[in-house]
């Protein structure tokens, strides 16, 4: 399997090549790039990636291995992200992660056999306002209710 | 109770409740940019003057007075300069950076504008949490417009000052929060903190001398070079100059972001903003400014003012003024349960005590709830804290430290109900 950037990420790499002072710094914004065009980043991107940066692939590996939003590996069509920190603990999050989890029939972690959903939980999503809140791919889910999720779940499926 | 009184102090929220307002023609009626055409005709020290004097102090938690780390930056240095925007804001129980970027993002560019100016930059950064995609679509959008208006880039504002303003997206690490450990990120590396230096310096990027602020801080800017130092330090206290945007989450009936001076009673602002607590109940303990804030109860919170000095007086801080509220029922063994598996998800791993100690302690509380913790556990849970204070690169693990043992000392008995008294009993039952 290789890898190589598309047509529009190229010119994207381009124009970033110009507002650093060294290509090292390339890096979270091409690992970004890759996971957005692939779904999650291999290998093989990554050596692609440690031209791009003049950094050992290593080095990248050891970048792309300590960020929990980069997926080394391919994730649900919808990745379903719920905070799990205080404020939304405090207002209800385990009633909302419990229903998800029988609605899906899967455990935090898991994908649906069809590949549609992954459940993970998350650290802080900065939304305790409108606590409990989830995020799918990149879209917020916030002040969450039973009712709401029911809804939003057949919409995703 | 007096709380009628009490109202916001609307400086770096003003225009958040105007409709569109995140867009350059609604900014611009509102007087968007509008310091740009006299602040970057004058020399740039009087920014750095204006804001010195002003007692602007850092937003994003550390509360550092913004005036003194702006003077660190060289003024006579062959290398370039650079501004970085601290919104990587993820500590728990605060989401206020984000009304910014969402609300009124031209306030921000505008206070990079005259940031950059003051210390010489013609790049500037904001690192975003990876995790704000959906407002960092609206920020972006208000930076291209910003730059096709002739506001950003070469020349900009008719000038001969450029500036180029570049979003640098995180990718899910609470510690990049932390200056040194984002400026490690925006290198293209993990985040792990730097030891500090002995004597005051600039930040470093790529070797080059960097200024690092909160969103909000930067935010601050515009209205001090509009209205001068002294409209901005007669809100707040002595200590305190000045407005946050203070943040209520948790048991609350009106959870949301209010901004008020410094000095503002915690309880008046809780019940007048917040409506009082959900359900009626009484309220049993309030996490101040962000968790890693220690805890205070009830009777702490009644006495309490929003401003540095009280709450340091209170053996707690300010933090990032967003504030957890828990009601009468909430089991305090299990809130520092959720924080600490917070801490040890997200502990960057550089520094033993603070690796091991927050797993370490995280695994007693769960020994705690289980109900299989003897008084012992509890004293061990308050040793590992001990080692966790001052023995690390960052303020990450003394921060779990104080959380700790706030929630020990202030909260033992529910420590101590949940953990079997002796160790016999545990045998005899086995």
């Amino acid at each position: 399997m290789s890898f190589s950037f598309d047509e529009t990420n190229i010119t994207k790499i381009e124009q970033l090549q110009k507002r650093y002072p060294s290509p090292k710094a390339l890096t979270l914004p091409l690992l970004w790039m890759v996971q957005e065009q692939e779904g999650f980043i291999s290998l093989e991107a990554m050596e692609v990636i440690s031209k791009y940066t003049t950094r050992p692939a290593m080095e990248i590996y050891k970048t792309a291995t300590f960020y929990t939003m980069f997926n080394l590996s391919r994730v649900g069509e919808h990745h379903i992200q719920i905070c799990k920190t205080l404020s939304c603990a405090l207002c209800g999050k385990e009633d909302i992660l419990a229903y998800i989890k029988k609605t899906l029939d899967i455990e935090v972690g898991e994908t649906t056999k069809d590949g549609k959903f992954t459940l993970t939980q998350v650290e802080c999503l900065g939304s305790c306002g409108t606590a409990p809140m989830m995020q799918i791919n990149q879209t917020n889910y916030e002040s969450l209710t039973i009712e709401r999720v029911e809804k939003i779940l057949e919409e995703l499926q | 109770m007096s709380d009628t009184t009490l109202q916001e102090t609307r400086i770096v929220s003003q225009k958040f409740r105007i409709p569109n307002s995140h867009t350059l023609a609604t900014a611009l009626e509102h007087g968007a940019y509008s310091t740009l055409s006299t602040a970057l005709f004058r020399p740039a020290s009087d920014i750095t003057t204006a804001v010195q004097e002003s007692g602007l102090r850092g937003k994003g938690g550390g509360g550092a007075l913004a005036g003194e780390k702006w003077l660190l930056m060289p003024t006579d240095d062959s290398r370039p300069s650079y501004l970085v925007v601290n919104c990587d804001e993820s500590e728990p129980g605060t989401f206020k950076d984000r009304q910014i970027i969402s609300k009124d993002p031209h306030l921000l560019i505008e206070g990079m504008i005259l940031t950059s100016y003051a210390i010489g930059a013609n790049d500037a950064y904001i690192y975003i949490r990876g995790e704000y995609q959906g407002f960092e679509k609206i920020l972006q959008d208000a930076i291209d417009e910003a730059y096709s208006s002739g506001f950003l880039g070469k020349g900009l504002a008719n000038t001969d000052f450029d500036l180029d303003i570049t979003i640098h997206r995180g990718a899910g690490a609470y510690i990049c929060g932390e200056k040194s450990a984002l400026l490690e990120s925006l290198e293209g590396k993990r985040g792990h903190p730097r030891l500090k230096p002995k004597n005051k310096e600039p930040e470093w990027y790529f070797g080059n001398p960097t200024l690092v602020n909160n969103v909000e801080t930067i935010a601050t800017v515009p209205y001090i070079v509009q209205n001068g130092a002294l409209a901005y330090s007669k809100y707040g206290t002595q200590e305190s100059a000045g407005t946050l945007l203070f943040a209520m989450s948790g048991h609350i009936k009106n959870a949301g972001v209010y901004e008020v001076a410094f000095g503002t009673p915690m309880l008046e602002y809780i019940n007048h903003f917040g409506g009082g607590i959900r359900g009626d109940k009484k309220l049993k303990a309030v996490i101040p400014g962000g968790s890693s804030t220690p805890v205070l109860t009830a009777d702490e919170v009644a006495n309490a003012t929003l401003d540095y000095e009280t709450l340091r007086s209170l053996g707690s801080s300010l933090g990032t003024g967003g504030m957890i509220v828990m009601d009468e029922d909430t089991n305090m063994v299990e809130a520092l349960k959720n924080l600490l598996e917070f801490y040890h998800h997200e502990s960057c791993g550089q520094c033993t005590p603070c690796r091991e100690g927050t797993g370490w302690s995280d695994t007693i509380v769960a020994k705690i709830l289980r109900k299989e913790a003897t008084s012992q556990d509890i004293d061990k849970l308050l040793g590992i804290a001990d080692i966790m204070n001052g023995k690390t690169i960052c303020v990450f693990a003394p921060a779990v430290s104080g959380v700790i043992t706030s929630f020990i000392s202030k909260f033992r008995e529910e420590f101590e109900i949940d953990s079997t008294p002796k160790i016999e009993n545990k045998m005899e039952t086995k």
